[in-house]
């Protein structure tokens, strides 16, 4: 099952190495990854996508908790939380799909960021499922290069996530 | 007043009551080494960074102490890892300090350049690389907390040559705060009330104790819990020190080479209480036929270890010697029903009985070859009962744990999870100066001892009169067993074919060698170099492909043993 894992770090040297490590080193599988500075200036928030049965994420869950590096765990799966993704998608965009490619960007509520006589270069954000859904209707027109950020997560309501 | 790094490195290691560390000097270390050549912190110069990291983990087995060792950049810093790897999966505390090229140069693949921090990630409880030294002193009070809290484990200090130059005020802190490190050392409360009721419930119940026994020092209080309840113990590896070998209740060590008394018993038993044990496969087996009519109680330190290979009716989280203690308070309220479990278990302790009675651990002596398990048996009968023994590791380490009846903590040092070949002879040497007036020795194969043999120089330098038995099959015996036993006897460079002369080898690093090729020598030898003062190395010319029994085949349960005949 997938499950999407934010994890709260110290912002130090090697952080991302000690939680990735942890991950190859296991045999723990890792679809997403993206980590930025967090609220507070010296944590950094990782939120992380990986796939495994219960046993297995007890263990994720567990091990990245020893770290002496982790502050705070908390796997969303089965919670209330707003997911959001970025993706750019540059597209080929020539005589008569142009029209067509405009059309499939409005209805996903996505922005054309660049536009040559070629293509466009689309940005979109969203949950990944809509983002795969984009490029699924993109995709007959010839997609030229996709660069996704991974989702980012937060749950929902008024309590933020103190460290 | 301002310090240099390296002078604010050493004035922390004695705030940390540090008198002894193991190493190797080198260009990235000199600094540390100038200032050293001042300071009353003892150092011990080994002949490999191998055999210093070795030595300060058997320092840290059998005192409870923080081994320190300091180890240059680059080659000297990358000899130390097998040594790391190994306190880390025996949770050995240790600091280990490495010298790193200048902080200006790193990244660029400088002179005797290795990235640390990044090759002992994975086997280091924590590491440091320390860029600014107004971190240092604070470093190294966090390093030392994190090596002995908690789950112990080895930490690692890297150490630009820079930073050991630059100066700054020193104020050494007096607490740390780790916001992402916060051990549990209390267990819950209503946890162990309910692991009192199972307990009392229990028809065949079986303690399971691993080395977390000897590292939380609660043996006093494990020793209470299995005379009050009456419940049979079962040792790992790493606790065979932690409950003496010759009390009624112990059944020896259990898994691959354990006991068919254990095996049967964790097999059939209805309750097993793992305490400060990890379920590794080698006390599995397949772990699908594991104690599989038994529930399971799991105490430990690290919450990582509970349900990481098999299923836990009640976790409980916590200290050792906390959860036991407030187990026994608990069980000893209940006079009553501690009566009747002790009736009710009876029958479990007699059908216990009946199989050490049918199948004991034994060997076939003989009148005209040495057989290993005799030399075991011997050492054992001619030292003192707090004699610290180290092994290598392979068929000696075995039959040791078999056959030496251990009865006081911490005198049994071998590498358990890492199985690290030329392990013992450094590990010796540590405890002997840890202790200078005990009875050390390290238990060996012939294989094993020349891993690490160059230590001979050491213990012959510091005048550290460890004993050395070698048990010599000329083979690689624990894989020749195998070998022999799946793969068709076909003894794929296992044979020894040069044969050493380890007399020689003693003498030529002024050691004194003794040797026994007959039965009549054993015990006249092990006398004569218990009385030989400084290090002494004894060579028993033994039965050539005996083998390590009971065993359990690979992917078989553990009741499916292979027996001695």
């Amino acid at each position: 099952m997938k499950h999407t894992i934010s994890v709260l770090v110290e912002n130090e040297f090697g952080v991302l190495a000690r939680v990735s490590g942890l991950f190859s080193g296991r045999g723990f599988n890792i679809e997403s990854l993206s980590v930025a500075p967090s609220l507070e200036p010296n944590l950094s928030r990782i939120t992380l996508v990986t796939r495994g049965d219960d046993r297995i994420l007890e263990q994720i869950n567990k091990q990245l908790n020893k770290l002496i590096s982790t502050i705070k765990v908390i796997d969303f799966t089965g919670e209330e939380y707003v997911e959001r993704e970025l993706a750019l998608i540059k597209v080929a965009a020539e005589a008569e799909s142009r029209a067509e490619a405009l059309r499939i960007v409005d209805i996903f509520r996505a922005k054309v960021v660049d536009v040559t006589p070629k293509s466009y270069t689309i940005e979109i954000t969203g949950a990944s499922a809509k983002i795969d859904g984009l490029i699924e209707l993109l995709r007959p027109m010839g997609i030229k290069e996709i660069v996704r950020s991974g989702p980012v997560v937060m749950g929902r309501g008024a309590k933020g996530v103190a460290s | 007043m301002e310090l240099t790094g390296s002078q604010i490195l050493l004035e922390s290691l004695q705030k940390e009551g540090v008198d002894t560390v193991f190493g190797y000097p080198g260009g990235a270390v000199i600094n540390i080494y100038d200032d050293l050549y001042d300071s009353s912190i003892e150092h011990i110069l080994t002949r490999h960074e191998q055999g210093a990291v070795h030595a300060a983990d058997g320092y840290a087995r059998c005192t409870g102490k923080v081994g320190v060792i300091i180890a240059t950049s680059g080659p000297g810093a990358t000899n130390t890892v097998t040594g790391i790897a190994t306190a880390y999966m025996d949770s050995i505390p240790m600091v280990i300090i490495t010298g790193q090229v200048p902080t200006p140069l790193i990244g660029n693949d400088a002179f005797q350049e290795a990235d640390m921090c990044g090759i002992t990630r994975p086997c280091t409880k924590h590491n440091f690389l320390v860029k600014d030294v107004r971190d240092l002193a604070r470093t190294i009070k966090e390093a030392f907390y994190i090596a002995r809290t908690g789950r112990p484990g080895p930490v690692l200090i890297d150490l630009p040559k820079d930073v050991q130059v630059a100066k700054c005020k020193f104020k050494y802190p007096e607490t740390v705060s780790l916001r992402g490190y916060k051990p549990t050392y209390s267990g819950n409360s209503r946890q162990i009330d309910k692991a009192a009721k199972m307990l009392l419930q229990a028809r065949r119940p079986v303690l399971y104790v691993g080395g977390g026994i000897n590292s939380s020092s609660s043996n006093a209080e494990l020793i209470k819990l299995a005379e009050m309840t009456q419940s049979p113990v079962t040792t790992t590896l790493m606790a065979m020190s932690g409950f003496p070998q010759g009390h009624p209740l112990c059944l020896g060590m259990l898994g691959m080479h354990g006991t068919f008394y254990a095996n049967m018993s964790v097999t059939d038993c209805d309750l097993l209480i793992a305490i400060g044990a990890r379920f590794d496969d080698r006390v599995t087996g397949r772990i699908d036929s594991f104690a599989q009519k038994a529930k399971i109680i799991h105490i430990d330190i690290d919450p990582t270890t509970i349900k990481k290979n098999v299923a836990v009716d009640l976790p409980i989280v916590g200290d050792l010697k906390d959860v036991l203690g407030k187990l026994c308070d608990k069980l000893s309220e209940q006079a009553e029903s501690l009566q009747k479990l002790v009736k009710n278990t009876a029958k479990w302790r007699e059908t216990i009985d009946e199989w050490k009675q049918a199948h004991p651990m034994g060997y076939e002596s003989s009148d005209t070859i040495i057989k290993p398990q005799f030399v075991i048996e011997k050492v054992r009968e001619l030292t003192e009962d707090n004699a610290i023994i180290s092994t290598e590791v392979g068929q000696h380490q075995m039959w040791t744990a078999q056959f030496f009846q251990f009865s006081q903590p911490r005198t049994f040092l071998t590498s358990g999870g890492l199985g690290t070949m030329g392990f013992g002879l450094p590990a010796a040497l540590g405890a002997q100066v840890a202790f200078p007036d005990r009875q050390v020795i390290d238990i060996s194969g012939d294989g094993s001892f020349q891993m690490n043999s160059q230590e001979l120089a050491t213990l012959v330098q510091y005048k550290l009169p460890v004993k050395i038995v070698i048990l010599n099959n000329n083979y690689l015996g624990m894989v020749r067993q195998w070998q022999q036993m799946f793969f068709d006897r076909r003894y794929s460079q296992t044979v020894m074919e040069l044969p050493i002369d380890f007399v020689k080898l003693a003498e030529a690093y002024g050691a004194t060698g003794l040797q026994a090729t007959e039965v009549a020598d054993v015990e006249k030898v092990i006398k004569q170099a218990l009385e030989t003062p400084g290090p002494v190395l004894m060579e028993f010319k033994i039965s050539s492909e005996e083998n390590v029994l009971p065993m359990v085949p690979a992917g078989k349960g553990i009741h499916e043993m292979v027996l001695a005949s």
